[in-house]
């Protein structure tokens, strides 16, 4: 990849999450670093939505610390999270129906908006000003991700694809640290695939985000991840390059099955 | 804190509260003790009642998910037509009739309403549940009248009069309030029964857990929806013969209604117990902080007379909803990502 | 053809963001308000302000902050008429304990403290959602209802619990005659309505939206559910406590506490579900229906040269407005308003078909 990798960023420490008697995640330790592709990979039910769900807490952990920038902390609440500079996607989108693609996308940028209700109310010299600054910017976002013809389109009249295009429109308009994003390409036909991975990668070269992904096609974890967390049952399998993930005995057992 | 106390700390005070409010009046002497048991009497006696009504907005809640606001308007129509019925036929008959009259009106809310609502969220089905009190309202009062009709159950109205000799005067108890809580007892043991020993009653739970589980091993829906709000229309009837034999077949009757719905959340949305339990715990805590904490209130505060009974219920679901929303009995929601 | 955007390009930003962006409707709702302000006092009769035109108006603003709430913050609030008597006695404590106050300054000041009980109120919904939240705000409802029969402060101590006001004075203008109660109301309305359209197009508007459409990713973005939801109660009671203390002042000009029942919120809640909820120009539309409703009603029988009771007439409007709540609801969620929507997008293919 293009940027240097840097220093530790996020790591996750024991992580165990339970609900009721079904075990999530056990005992999950692993580290991310600074501009790094990090997949997450792993069967079905293997844990890895509430991963990320832990990171960016909207789960609770029963167990384990999550360090982020160098601060740890047992519980992550979801706000703390995007103030610190986690977004995320999710794999059943998450958009705002009753919205156009704008309004989407200006929505991120809330966390950066200073100007109180009773400004906004009247409109007045400061709330217009700071209005037109974040649509300029988040004007930039749409032109990055190609859906300037669908901006005043409410979202829920736009096909899967672009959907998705605008739900990762709405995390990076957070400027983001640190982009989660959940199975970002599920659903997609090859063309659609390829562009996706073209944003992921411009990305994390143009922007530096370090980017943490969960992702079904083998082909595109392989091509685009720098390091990859393989997960089973709620329990670390394995950690490393893709190549040393493709030739580990447990990582091939528990995707191909194990005769009995 | 353990776990179970961290859970459970509302229903404990709720307990502490109840406890310190029922002795109170007794141990600081405000109050003669039959005039007490009077009060606790008749404290317990309307919340039967309220029990009852809770009753059937929990049957529709466990069953189908939806919560009736139009119980109330249920309860009143029903008592109208049983009251009017009976002006021109015997009591029994007038019932039977009465009972088929709920049992079309099930099945026109089914038709009409719910079955076009059927994947909108809870507070959307409330509103329409709202519509129908309104439509239930305005049809009854005017295919039956909009004036105070009686019922006559056919019992001696002369209240007992008992421990004459223990308590002066004696204590006053109605025959009618131990008729009524015979008869939410037995309806009460029948619905329990039912729930859980019949077929019917299986795939009813079956459906308040899970619609497209349910309908994906072949329980009709919709079929299910008419029987439950025919089940709560029998209790409607049921509730609303007792209340308007009480008080009169008048309008009023639907703001009990409105009184039914704290009983409901403390109890639990989805608890049968619960229903009774909180309708005695709202109907005891009711009359005891009207009469014991209103007067002291009234002289302390200079307040224009009592009407706590307004609010208290209120405000007492209104602590759970804030700390404990499953209430006493009812299931904890986890929401899933 | 005549509802077009063609030449219409914006080159700013600003420009694409105001508030009526097609000139088509610049010019019809400029109009709108001017004929509203000039044309109106000299078509209308005295019956029609009293009975029609200035409920219409306080009830709209009312509509437009339970609107706020419900559809586009998706909360819900059975106690909107508690906040409105809120702003009523509010407003009427300080005209009567503090004489020297402009009027409009009274109007703030009661819709401040209506929106602060909002948010006291508003508290359980940071916890409670749902049929849940409705519930507690019927608590609001019948606890604000019983705080103003029972405690004297409220009322002035007055004996039958019913209190009166005088005329309001404005700048030495008195607001006395039907024209001058119209003129002063829409004024209210059309600041006021200003102030929410803004309000909805901003930051806050779409935080709002956002937890109405998902409150869980609205978090991962960084919103603070609790603040929005709470601002939404405190706009949504500013307004219902601005229309509470127009309604007892300029409407009944006396009133007693039952003068705001359960029965004005269940008719709010009815306003915008039929109206459109989520819309600004449907909280009128309802707000219109919901006013217009009992007094056609009246009429109708008459007009047929057919005799009802007004009871039974009574009986029947209930009737007609739960069948209309279901049908809404059932049929066209979005109400009125969406119905418009879909005609204004028909007229501007007309006369083409597609």
């Amino acid at each position: 990849m293009a940027r240097t990798i840097g220093e530790v960023i996020l790591k996750v420490d024991g992580i165990s999450l339970a609900f009721g008697g079904v075990k999530a995640l056990t005992d999950v330790s692993f580290d991310v670093r600074e501009h790094e592709v990090r997949a997450i990979i792993g069967p079905n039910g293997a844990g890895k939505s509430s991963m990320l769900n832990c990171i960016n807490g909207v789960y609770s952990p029963q167990q384990g610390r999550i360090t982020f920038k160098g601060q740890t902390f047992e519980q992550m609440s979801p706000h703390r999270a995007a103030e610190m500079g986690i977004a995320r996607t999710f794999q059943s989108l998450a958009l705002f129906k009753g919205m156009s693609v704008l309004d989407n996308i200006m929505t991120g940028r809330n966390l950066r908006m200073r100007t109180n209700l009773l400004l906004q109310a009247l409109r007045l010299g400061p709330a217009e000003r700071e209005e037109m600054e974040h649509r300029a910017f988040v004007e930039k976002i749409i032109d990055f991700l190609e859906i300037q013809a669908y901006r005043k389109t409410p979202v829920g009249r736009l096909p899967y694809g672009l959907q998705k295009r605008v739900d990762l429109g709405r995390a990076l308009a957070m400027e983001p640290a640190m982009l989660l994003l959940d199975e970002p390409m599920a659903g997609m036909n090859v063309e659609e695939k390829q562009d996706m991975c073209r944003f992921i990668l411009d990305l994390n070269d143009e922007f530096g985000t370090t980017i943490v992904l969960i992702e079904h096609d083998m082909g595109v974890v392989m091509d685009i991840s720098d390091r990859v967390v393989v997960l089973d049952y709620g329990k670390k399998i394995g950690d490393g390059t893709p190549a040393e993930v493709r030739s580990n005995q447990a990582v091939i057992d528990a995707y191909l099955g194990v005769a009995h | 804190m353990s776990r179970n106390l961290k859970r459970n700390w509302p229903v404990y005070a709720l307990g502490a509260l109840l406890a310190i409010g029922l002795v109170l009046p007794l141990a600081t002497g405000a109050s003669a003790l039959g005039f007490y048991i009077e009060v606790m009497l008749g404290g317990l006696m309307s919340g039967v009642l309220y029990s009852l009504v809770a009753l059937g907005f929990v049957l529709i809640f466990k069953a189908s998910g939806v919560f009736n606001f139009a119980q109330g308007a249920m309860v009143l129509f029903a008592a109208l037509a049983l009251a009017r019925l009976s002006e021109v036929m015997p009591l029994y008959v007038a019932f039977g009739l009465a009972i088929l009259i709920m049992i079309v009106f099930a099945w026109l809310v089914e038709r009409l309403v719910l079955r076009h609502l059927v994947n909108q969220e809870g507070v959307v089905l409330l509103m329409a549940t709202l519509g129908v009190t309104y439509f239930l309202d305005g049809f009854g009062q005017t295919v039956w009248g909009s004036d105070i009709y009686k019922i006559d159950l056919g019992l001696p109205k002369e209240p007992m009069i008992v421990g004459e000799q223990l308590f002066q005067g004696g204590i006053l108890i109605s025959k009618e309030d131990l008729f009524a809580a015979a008869i939410a007892a037995l309806l009460v043991m029948c619905l329990a029964v039912f729930f859980q020993k019949t077929p019917t009653g299986r795939a009813l739970r079956a459906v308040a857990d899970d619609h497209q589980a349910a309908q994906s091993i072949g329980i009709p829906l919709n079929r299910i929806w008419v029987i439950v709000w025919a089940v709560a229309g029998f209790v409607a009837l049921v509730a609303g013969m007792i209340w308007g034999a009480k008080l009169g077949v008048q309008f009023s009757l639907q703001l009990i209604a409105l009184k039914a719905l704290p009983v409901v959340i403390l109890g639990g949305l989805t608890s049968v117990p619960g229903a009774i339990i909180g309708g005695l715990v709202i109907g005891v805590g009711e009359k005891f902080a009207e009469v014991f904490l209103g007067q002291y209130l009234a002289r302390t505060f200079d307040l224009a007379g009592g009407g706590i009974e307004y609010w208290f219920a209120y405000v007492l679901c209104l602590f759970f909803l804030l700390v404990r929303p499953e209430g006493l009995f009812g299931e904890k929601h986890i929401d899933r990502v | 053809m005549l509802y077009r955007e063609n030449g219409q390009f914006k080159t700013t930003y600003r420009a694409d963001q105001q508030m009526l962006p097609i000139l088509q409707d610049r010019f019809f709702v400029v109009a709108l308000v001017a004929a509203a302000f000039l044309v109106v006092p000299l078509i209308a009769s005295d019956y029609w302000f009293r009975a029609l035109i200035v409920p219409f108006l306080i009830l709209s603003i009312a509509a437009i902050g339970l609107n706020i709430l419900v559809g586009y913050c998706g909360q819900i609030s059975l106690g909107q008429a508690a906040f409105m008597s809120v702003g009523a006695y509010a407003a009427f404590n300080f005209t009567v304990r503090v004489p020297e106050l402009n009027f409009l300054l009274v109007l703030l000041l009661a819709g401040t403290i209506s929106a602060l009980a909002g948010m006291v109120f508003g508290l359980p919904s940071l916890r409670i959602k749902g049929l849940y939240l409705a519930v507690a705000t019927l608590a609001a409802q019948f606890f604000i209802d019983w705080l103003f029969i029972r405690v004297k402060w409220f009322t002035n101590n007055s004996p039958s619990g019913a209190v009166s006001t005088s005329p309001i004075e404005l700048f030495g203008w008195t607001v006395d005659s039907p024209v001058d109660k119209y003129w002063f109301v829409l004024g209210v309305v059309v600041v006021m309505t200003l102030a929410a359209k803004n309000l909805v197009r901003s930051a806050i508007g779409r935080s709002w939206m956002a937890i109405r459409d998902m409150d869980v990713a609205a978090e991962v973005i960084g919103i603070r559910a609790g603040w929005a939801k709470l601002s939404a109660f405190a706009v949504c009671s500013f307004y219902a406590g601005v229309a509470g203390a127009l309604w007892g002042f300029i409407h009944l000009g006396a009133w007693e506490p039952l003068a705001f029942n359960i029965n004005v919120s269940f008719n709010l809640l009815f306003m915008i579900i039929i109206g459109g909820m989520g819309s600004l120009l449907g909280s009128f539309f309802g707000a219109a229906f919901i006013v217009m409703l009992p007094l056609i009603l009246n009429q109708l029988p008459g007009w047929f040269g057919i005799e009802i009771s007004t009871a039974l007439l009574s009986h029947i409007e209930f009737m007609i407005f739960g069948a209309l709540i279901v049908f809404f609801l059932i049929v066209e969620p979005h109400g009125l308003a969406r119905l418009w929507a879909i005609g204004k997008e028909k007229l501007r293919l007309w006369p083409f078909p597609h």
